[in-house]
């Protein structure tokens, strides 16, 4: 009976997760309390709770986040939103796919920080470089990997809209739509953690606020609890929007699970 | 309803590399019939239907229906492909009202004759069902009703049957078979295997391969009140044994 209710609870999807996480926390909390290691180089759980506790107090938690979301919001916004057309046009159209895709598939292979020194000099450190940047490290993914999911609608769908008396917008609308919407959803998903990634190299190299901003001032002034924290914070909200992502995925989707 | 396929041709590729796929293929169809084109794979009947369907364009020879020439797509020719042509995000009656909303018929219409063909198919309690959550029968006979609700003037099915096993593809051409005395359908057939086309159609045209041509039409004549007692007997073996004789000899590559 013991055996069959530990299998059972051992089966559930969640379980295993929440082990490997805490058993991390542990084995971090037992190492920083033997004092084994300096804590200029690990720091306390304890003592990253309390920067955190300090920064949520005086709002600069709450700005920081607030600050980087935003950044990659619009960024990812104007990506998602030019790659899903430019997408769509480059899998129905052949000839949309051969101008643009050599294009495509060699400037997806620059890697977008590197155009950093390039956007501080047309754009300056403001706000427009760091949403930039996001967008040119998402878009060329977002854009391909559309285009693809529209190759692959099967040729029978579309030919039996076609032998129904469809056409070309309507069948866009009612048959390729609904076909890739799953996909799309995934590639959306996937390269935020992209954007992600990026709004925080962008922050590093050039901002006043934000979480990556926050970490390289930590680094300064030799706050490894601050990093930590910092490092934390961007591990969840990230999380929280991967989860946010697959939620609306078997929300408007379920006939694709 | 008169379709007329006239010495139509279908070159594939071009200049060194050109295959002719279909040489000078000619039959009619009247509103009505039940006609089947019978063949191997490569003998190009599957071509036969995408060109009657306006999927694809003949190299040569024309396709008119009563006279008018195809040339594109359109819901006069309804077509049921061999599988996955269900839309999987949409639930069954769903799927049967889709070509009537292209055609952007009243909604009351829409409803009434979803509910009506869901009928015909036998269908009705699985309205609102995905396909997915249906057999391959179910989903094939989903498909047919979705094409007859697009009140088309030939039904075209493109071996229709061909990816369900033995049991449920007896019992589909059962209801093919009821499905045309009842509703008066015309439809085109395409199929390899020779019994399913003597079964349901009044005119079987033999297709052979390299290329693709018809060899031989015969027309059909069979007591169809009891299907699986057609199946047995010794009028329909003798004629099924017949023809997939002469259907063995244009193969020498598998008789040999």
């Amino acid at each position: 009976m013991h055996t069959s209710l530990l299998q059972r609870w051992l089966r559930h999807p969640w379980t295993l997760g929440v082990i490997g996480v805490s058993t991390v926390l542990v084995l971090w909390w037992l190492i920083s309390s033997t004092g084994l290691v300096d804590k200029l180089f690990l720091p306390s759980p304890q003592a990253v709770l309390q920067a955190g506790q300090v920064q949520w107090s005086s709002g600069l938690l709450v700005k920081d986040a607030a600050a980087s979301i935003q950044r990659v919001f619009i960024g990812f916004a104007m990506s998602a939103g030019l790659a899903l057309p430019i997408g769509i046009a480059m899998g129905t159209n052949p000839v949309v796919c051969r101008l643009l895709e050599p294009l495509m598939g060699l400037i997806r292979y620059m890697p977008a920080p590197a155009f950093i020194p390039l956007l501080i000099i047309y754009f300056g450190l403001e706000e427009l470089p760091k949403v930039l940047l996001i967008f040119i490290g998402t878009f060329f993914f977002n854009t391909l990997m559309i285009m693809d999911a529209v190759k692959f609608v099967p040729h029978e769908l579309v030919e039996t809209a076609r032998t129904l008396g469809g056409r070309g917008l309507p069948i866009l609308i009612r048959v390729v739509a609904p076909f890739i919407a799953p996909q799309v959803l995934d590639t959306y998903r996937i390269n935020m953690a992209s954007a992600w990634n990026l709004v925080i190299v962008a922050e590093l190299v050039a901002a006043t606020e934000g979480l990556g901003k926050r970490i390289s001032l930590a680094q300064r002034f030799l706050r490894t609890d601050e990093i930590f924290l910092g490092l934390i914070v961007i591990g969840l909200i990230g999380l929280l929007i991967d989860l946010g992502f697959r939620f609306l995925m078997r929300r408007s989707c379920a006939w694709a699970n | 309803m008169h379709l007329q396929v006239s010495s139509v041709c279908k070159t594939f590729g071009h200049g060194a590399k050109a295959k002719l796929v279909l040489d000078r293929v000619s039959f009619d169809l009247h509103a009505g019939e039940f006609l089947a084109l019978v063949g191997s794979s490569g003998s190009g009947k599957s071509t036969v239907m995408r060109l009657i369907a306006g999927l694809d364009r003949p190299s040569a020879g024309t396709i008119t229906i009563d006279g008018q020439p195809v040339r594109g797509p359109g819901s006069d020719r309804g077509m049921v492909f061999q599988k996955y042509s269900l839309y999987p995000w949409l639930t069954a009656a769903q799927n049967v009202a889709f070509g009537m909303e292209l055609q952007r018929r009243p909604r009351l219409e829409i409803r009434e004759r979803t509910a009506y063909f869901l009928e015909v198919v036998g269908l009705a309690d699985a309205a609102r069902k995905l396909p997915r959550e249906l057999s391959g029968g179910m989903q094939q006979r989903i498909a047919i009703a979705r094409a007859l609700a697009a009140e088309p003037r030939v039904l075209l099915l493109d071996e229709p049957f061909g990816a369900l096993d033995i049991q449920i593809r007896e019992s589909m051409q059962e209801f093919l078979h009821q499905l045309w005395r009842q509703t008066g359908l015309t439809a085109l057939l395409i199929t390899h295997d020779l019994e399913e086309a003597l079964l349901l159609a009044n005119r079987v045209h033999i297709m052979a391969p390299n290329p693709g041509r018809i060899v031989r039409s015969v027309d059909v004549d069979l007591d169809r009140s009891n299907m699986a007692h057609l199946r047995v007997s010794p009028g329909f073996l003798e004629l099924r044994e017949e023809l997939a004789q002469s259907l063995r000899g244009l193969e020498p590559a598998l008789s040999r």
